[in-house]
């Protein structure tokens, strides 16, 4: 079992969640988060002053797939959030100990569904 | 002494009930009339912040700073142009009934602050802002029909010139003594040459821009909510209160009797709306949805804006519940027909105020409805096309729609490089 985190820019989260639907991927969590890494940023001014925008709008999906589920998973969300600009995102692969449905109390392969 | 003495019988005469009723209107009852104009124009002022609340709460966050924009644009516009050429080519003067101007600018002339200018009703001065403050508002209802996909510069390029010809000319067909002045048609206070001109022309933008990406498609509508409904109910109760301004000031004088009816047939046309929406929403689609509720509200003030001086208060209270129910059919109905309107401006202005206008045909007595269906006709054989052909020229010339990168990420950064909430995350994945 795998937690799947990706980190994408926010107006292709419809364009991710589409792909992912295609590869039959419909169970997700999303956050919205502030990052940075190679991107320089838009400008923004406010006033007459420009707005040094170091932190920039992301969001964050996060995925628990079990194995055989990882690499369609990545590829759709690759399909669906690659601009080929910097910014486009990271994706990252835990590992995931266990993982429980509340409801029902199932674990494990069962539970990731 | 003789000469204080006499003013104060005089004002003592004005100030005795009836006094209104008399052929000789003194200083007095001029400043009287001219005070409450002015309280008119101010109200109908407000109007501007009830329209930039509602469209910025029935819109996403992500392009909220570009609807403030252009509402705060408009009213400048709209008030510069009056000034410049509205005002001249509204009020014409002699003319042949279907174009006339009466010059650029403004010129008060020599009786333009006396009684004799307006038999005591107000000065030219108030007459130019009371009316430069309804052209704004006529220009400001399209704005919230295109928004969210709409590029800045060319909508203000095409407010601009609506605003500054085409609403004024065909304003002058009725409150400037042209035509359908003479054959008798009746618009109170701007169902027709207010919001159904807006009317038009937002739907002719509708159609020409397109609906916002993702609204439609896999057979089925999909919603795209408003960010802050308390902004939008906000927005509302602010129109109400203008609409007061808005009806009462088209009494064109403080006649106590005219103004005070105004104001029951309006507010009980708008309370009928508010009840006809939430029944019909509630109905309808199952819960109330409180944006269709506070439409309901509005299509009861533009229903009501024709006839608030010339039908019964039962008459009110039915056109503000007809318009009520209507409304909620018509938003839904736009959408059926693909035709996307994020505030209802559409459903409220143009479909309530056609409605509005053949109300008084039907409501009272002596207006014929025939004539008052010529009215609306006239006005949408030449708002609707020129507003088509502006849009259409200005889309094949310098585009009027932002790029599909631009609409996702929003227009407060496409258009103007800042955010509306900064510091606040917004979801802009919507």
């Amino acid at each position: 079992m795998k937690l799947i985190i990706a980190y994408i820019q926010p107006e292709k989260l419809n364009a991710v969640k589409k792909s992912l639907q295609a590869k039959e991927v419909a169970k997700m969590s999303v956050t919205n988060a502030l990052g940075c890494g190679q991107q320089q940023g838009y400008r923004e001014s406010y006033r007459g002053v420009d707005i040094e925008v170091n932190l920039l709008k992301k969001v964050r999906i996060e995925i628990a797939v079990n194995e055989d589920f990882v690499e369609p998973t990545v590829e759709a969300i690759i399909a669906g959030a690659r601009t080929d600009q910097i910014g486009d995102g990271k994706i990252f692969i835990v590992n995931l100990e266990e993982c429980i449905r509340i409801r029902t109390g199932e674990r494990g392969r069962l539970a990731i569904g | 002494m003789a000469y204080a003495v006499g003013s104060l019988a005089l004002l003592m005469l004005a100030l005795s009930p009836g006094a209104f009723a008399d052929e000789t209107i003194t200083d007095a009852m001029f400043a009287v009339n001219n005070t409450w104009m002015l309280v008119a124009t101010f109200l109908v002022f407000t109007m501007h912040l009830g329209f930039a609340s509602l469209e910025a709460g029935l819109t996403r966050a992500k392009n909220t700073v570009n609807i403030l924009c252009k509402n705060t644009a408009i009213v400048a516009i709209g008030l510069l142009t009056y000034a410049i050429c509205g005002f001249g080519l509204m009020y014409p003067g002699e003319f042949n009934g279907f174009l006339g101007f009466a010059g650029f600018g403004l010129d008060p002339g020599e009786n333009g602050m006396t009684i004799a200018y307006a038999n005591g009703a107000y000065t030219y001065w108030t007459d130019f802002i009371f009316q430069a403050m309804f052209a704004a508002t006529a220009a400001t209802i399209v704005s919230g029909a295109v928004a969210e996909r709409v590029k800045l510069g060319p909508f203000l390029i095409f407010s601009t010139i609506y605003v500054a010809v085409a609403y004024p000319i065909v304003g002058s067909w009725k409150w400037g003594g042209g035509f359908l002045d003479g054959m008798g048609f009746y618009d109170f206070a701007g169902s027709t040459l207010v919001h159904s001109v807006g009317g038009w022309a937002a739907l002719a933008g509708i159609i020409v821009l397109g609906p916002r990406a993702g609204k439609y498609g896999n057979g089925g509508t999909r919603a795209i909510a408003g960010h802050s409904l308390p902004l939008a109910t906000i927005g509302v109760f602010m129109l109400w209160l203008g609409w007061y301004g808005f009806n009462g000031g088209s009494v064109l004088s403080a006649d106590p009797g005219a103004v005070s009816l105004v104001f029951v047939t309006t507010s009980l046309a708008a309370a009928a709306g508010v009840i006809g929406a939430m029944l019909t929403s509630w109905t309808v689609q199952k819960k109330p949805d409180l944006s269709m509720i506070l439409n309901g509200a509005l299509a009861g003030l533009v229903g009501i804006t024709a006839g608030a001086d010339a039908v019964s208060v039962m008459a009110s209270i039915l056109i503000g519940l007809i318009a009520g129910v209507i409304v909620v059919f018509a938003v839904l109905g736009f959408d059926r027909l693909k035709l996307d309107d994020p505030v209802g401006a559409t459903s409220v202005h143009l479909v309530c105020g056609v409605f509005g206008t053949l109300a008084v045909g039907v409501f009272s007595a002596e207006h014929s409805f025939t004539t008052q269906l010529i009215g609306v006709l006239c006005y949408a054989a030449v708002c609707f096309p020129s507003a088509l052909i502006l849009f259409l020229g200005l889309k094949y010339t310098v585009g009027i729609r932002v790029d599909e990168t631009e609409e996702d990420c929003g227009l407060d950064i496409g258009e103007h490089g800042m955010e509306a909430y900064s510091g606040f995350q917004i979801f802009t994945t919507q």
